[in-house]
Order: structure tokens, then sequence, then C-alpha cells
């Protein structure tokens, strides 16, 4: 007896409603855990064209870093970020800019990341010249105005490195056979990803773009050696050039087979 | 329907405002709060800025919200300083003032499920699913699990209570969308669906406030006339039985449930002022 005036028969059939209800419970929240697991995938893949703030730790770690609060938002003095709407790609409730809306203004103090609460925004970073928001790539050789030949250079006129995030390299205009073209060049060592490159561009749509370091950057075989640094490194050359055996240059034919 | 309408009774006895006292104090409290938040955004007043996740009061009181972070440390990041300190302030302040005072005088979904209880009883609207109340502890344990899984703070995703406050002052976009799911479940599915049953972040400050010490206590539950009305109008009426008719099981007569929200509401309601707020300790029957 345990005080309790219930039949064997009810207290089974409880139990089993209990058991019932559980299951129920489990399964429904098993489910909204499942389709969320899901969604936070998908949420990972940050669209190509947002840009987080200065200081950003690397996308994964930034969307379990930050607490969606806004700060970086409220103490930019140029008001370029906004927080993520639920409708848009970006994971929801998070800080981004877009480039070509406006760019990061690169303040020498940079208050976003001093405003951050957890270090999503890395506060490691105290020379703004040091972030890597992105990388300017110029993707589009066919429609940029330096590579038809003109001197637009507003890209890199525009750039907060001149001279070395964009620099502008001079190259022999086959077309007209007697100009220069002055080919703008992004050095990934030097480049902020701040978009301002991107902003300016003349185009309709911009021939210069910010995207992900990891879009924009090839990488090169980890045991690939480069001849010229490593002659530079070694202060000679690293093959023995007495003992090469040096084929002979074959003379080009005539063209006329005679 | 019913006749009478809940608290007609402690109307007629103590009068319209004293039987409103508390839901104007929360609906003040409620009201201030967010517009201490939009004060910034709308008017250039910045007494307060960020969000109910973190905020920082006149550039130097931080306060973060703790179920957040757990979520945060969860995918194995450590915050700065100034979310660390946030964090224990609040940590101390609903340990103290209890855990779920954050529901009923701070959240601002209170407000739209308040709202769907108001017009699910105007419209007659009775039963729905049933949902068990237990069933905001497993979301709980679901939300923690996904971020440590995922590495990511999943649930901030999907959570309706930080999209509507932080929609308020950053911009809505569709998260209108999924408030108006929120009010449409509480109106027609389940009776106080969301608050009462659904709401991880609910069950994290019930766990919070488990052994605060401010509680709702039934010191005159001598004098208790049956009428039902506190049941009627808590949202969480479960809380109440222990402790106004426990005399005879000698259970004190403070509300000790977690799931109090310490909304005063009963307070209000109760035409012989049997409640009033009091203090955990000392809770003997009798």
């Amino acid at each position: 007896m345990d005080g309790s005036n219930k039949t064997p028969g009810a207290k089974q059939a409880s139990r089993r409603q209990f058991l019932i209800d559980m299951a129920k419970t489990a399964c429904g929240v098993g489910l909204l855990g499942g389709g969320l697991s899901l969604y936070a995938k998908q949420a990972k893949a940050l669209p190509p064209l947002a840009i987080r703030p200065p200081g950003a730790l690397a996308e994964p770690d930034f969307q379990g870093a930050c607490i969606r609060c806004g700060l970086c938002v409220r103490d930019c003095p140029y008001n370029i970020l906004e927080l993520a709407k639920p409708e848009q790609r970006v994971a929801t409730g998070t800080p981004f800019f877009v480039a070509r809306n406006l760019p990061c203004e690169m303040c020498e103090d940079i208050p976003c990341v001093k405003a951050c609460p957890t270090g999503a925004l890395d506060h490691a970073l105290t020379d703004i010249y040091k972030s890597k928001m992105g990388l300017a790539v110029l993707v589009d050789h066919e429609t940029c105005l330096n590579f038809l030949g003109l001197r637009c250079d507003v890209c890199y006129r525009i750039c907060p490195s001149i001279d070395k995030a964009i620099t502008l390299e001079p190259l022999h205009n086959l077309r007209t056979g007697k100009h220069a073209m002055f080919l703008p060049t992004v050095h990934s060592d030097q480049c902020t990803g701040c978009g301002k490159c991107e902003k300016a561009c003349v185009l309709e749509e911009a021939a210069i773009k910010i995207y992900p370091i990891k879009l924009a950057k090839g990488e090169l075989g980890h045991h690939y050696r480069l001849g010229w640094e490593e002659k530079k490194k070694a202060g000679r050359s690293l093959i023995d050039d007495q003992n090469i055996i040096d084929l002979p240059d074959r003379m080009p034919e005539p063209e006329d087979g005679k | 329907m019913n006749t009478r309408t809940i608290g007609a009774e402690a109307i007629a006895e103590k009068g319209w405002f004293s039987s409103h006292k508390w839901l104007i104090l929360r609906r003040f409290s409620q009201l201030a709060i967010l517009a201490l938040f939009m004060l910034g955004p709308l008017a250039g007043l910045w007494i307060v800025k960020g969000n109910l996740a973190y905020s920082l009061t006149l550039n130097i009181l931080p306060l973060t919200d703790p179920y957040v972070l757990l979520q945060s440390l969860l995918t194995g990041h450590i915050p700065e300083k100034l979310g660390l300190i946030g964090v224990a302030i609040i940590l101390a302040f609903y340990f103290l003032v209890g855990g779920r005072v954050y529901c009923s005088w701070v959240c601002p979904v209170n407000l739209v499920t308040d709202g769907a209880a108001w017009m699910r009883g105007r419209l007659g609207i009775k039963g729905g699913a049933q949902i068990s109340r237990k069933m905001r502890y497993w979301v709980l344990a679901m939300t923690l699990v996904v971020a440590g899984a995922s590495g990511t703070i999943a649930w901030e995703l999907i959570n309706p209570v930080s999209m509507l406050h932080r929609g308020l002052i950053f911009g809505l976009g569709t998260a209108w969308a999924i408030v108006l799911a929120v009010f449409l479940l509480d109106l027609f599915v389940s009776q106080k669906a969301w608050c009462g049953h659904v709401c991880p972040v609910g069950a994290f400050y019930s766990l919070l406030g488990k052994w605060s010490p401010l509680r709702v206590s039934a010191v005159k539950r001598d004098a208790c006339n049956d009428c039902m009305d506190c049941f009627a109008v808590c949202p969480e009426p479960q809380v109440i039985r222990p402790a106004l008719k426990g005399a005879k099981q000698n259970i004190g007569p403070a509300i000790l449930s977690p799931n109090c929200t310490n909304c005063g509401r009963c307070i209000d309601v109760c035409s012989k002022d049997v409640f009033r707020f009091g203090l955990r300790s000392g809770n003997k029957a009798g």
C-alpha cells in the first residue's frame, strides 16, 4: 500500500499515458531540433557580398561568438553596419555590410571592435590596416576601363592603402601598339577588404569586388618552392650550373618548307 | 459564456485601480524598458545601446543575457570582460527577484501573448492542443545541444523573443511573421502555449530563479473564498494550488514553483487580499 487508492490497472494506464506524453514531447522537440540543426548549417554560409565588420572571427566561429546585440552597429560612426533580418541570407541578427552600398571607412580607433562584448570581433585587432574583412579582386578584365586602355584609376586612387594594396602595373597595349595599359593590381598582404574600390568603381556593375578571402585566394601546393626565392635565400644558385646539360636549340624551320 | 468576468469581485471590493495595480506597474515596466532601448534609434537619446542579448547603459553598465551567453560558451567561445561582467549582474539580479520576472516584467513577447490570451477570452475560444508544460525544458535542452553540436548559436536564428526585441530596435523585417505565429499559436492552437509551455528562454530563467528569495505568498489563505479568479488569471495556474490549498498538508503559503513569474496578477484579482509579495524564508505552514 502506498497510500493512493489507485488500482494496479489505473497505475499501469497512467504510466502508459506518461510514457506516451513523454514520447510525444520528445519527438516534437526532436523534430524541431533536427530542423534547427539543418537551418543552422545552411546559415553558416555567408553570401559572398555580405562582409563582416573588421576583426570578425572566421564565419563558423563568428556565429558561435556573436550574440547579436548590435553594439558594433551602434558604435560605427558611419552607420554602415546592419543586423541581418530573418528574410536576409545572412545569419539572423548578425552584423554585416555590403561594400557596393557603403564601404568600411577604416576608423583608426576601430570603435566597432571595441564595442563588441564577446570578442566575435577580435579585440586583438588594434591596427585597422591589419584587418582582413575580405579581399578586393579585379574580377572582370573585359569591362575594367584600365584594361580597355583608359586611365580610369578610380579604384587605385580611392584605396586607403594606395600604392600598397592596389598598384598600377604598366603593360604594353597590344591593341594600339604604342600605348601602355595601367592594370590595377591588388596585393593580398596589404588589402583590408574595406570595399572602397568596389563602391567607387564607375561601372554599372563593379569590375572590382570584395570577396571572402577563401573565395578570392588560391593556395600553392605546400611542397612548392620558388626557385628564384630559394636562390636569394641561399645567396647562390642551388644547382650546379657546370653539370647542366644544355640541350641544342632547334633552329626555326623555314616557313615555305625549303 | 461565463456571466462574471475575472476579478469583478476584486474591482467591486477594492476599486479598479487597486485591482489592477500590479498589472499597470508591469505594463509600465515592459513599455519603459522597451522605450529606453528605442529612444536611441528613434530620438537620438542614447541612454541604452544594444538589445536584450547585451546592452550598455549610459556607456557604463553592461548587461548580458545569460541564456544566449551560455549557448555561446557551449560553442566553445569565451566572451570578453564586459560580456562577463554583464552576465554576472543579470544572474545576481534575477536570482534575487525571481528568474521569470524577466518573462512578466521585461520580455516584449509577454505583451503579445497576453494580448492573445485576452482575445482568446473575448472570442470565447476554449480548449486546444495539449502541450506538456515540461516541453519548454526539452526545448531548452535541445537548443543547448544544437548550439554545442553546430558550433553556432542556432536558437537565435529563430528565437521569437530576441527577434521581436531586436526587430523593434534595429528593424523588424519579416520578424513580424514569427511574432504573429506566436500570437496565433496562443490564440487558436493552445492556451498560453508559448510562454507557459514552449519558450526555452522562460525555461532557462525559471531554473535561474529556482531558489529566488522574492516570492508571491498566500499569506491570508484562510480568507480564500474559492472564487477561482487567481487560477483563471494566472499564466502558470499550477503553481498556486500547493501554496493556497496546502495548509492541511503542512505546506507553507509561499509560491515556491520556479515557474511563478512574480507578475502579481493574483494579488490584483483577489477580493480577499490573500496574496502579497513576500520572502521564501520563514515559509512555515499555519
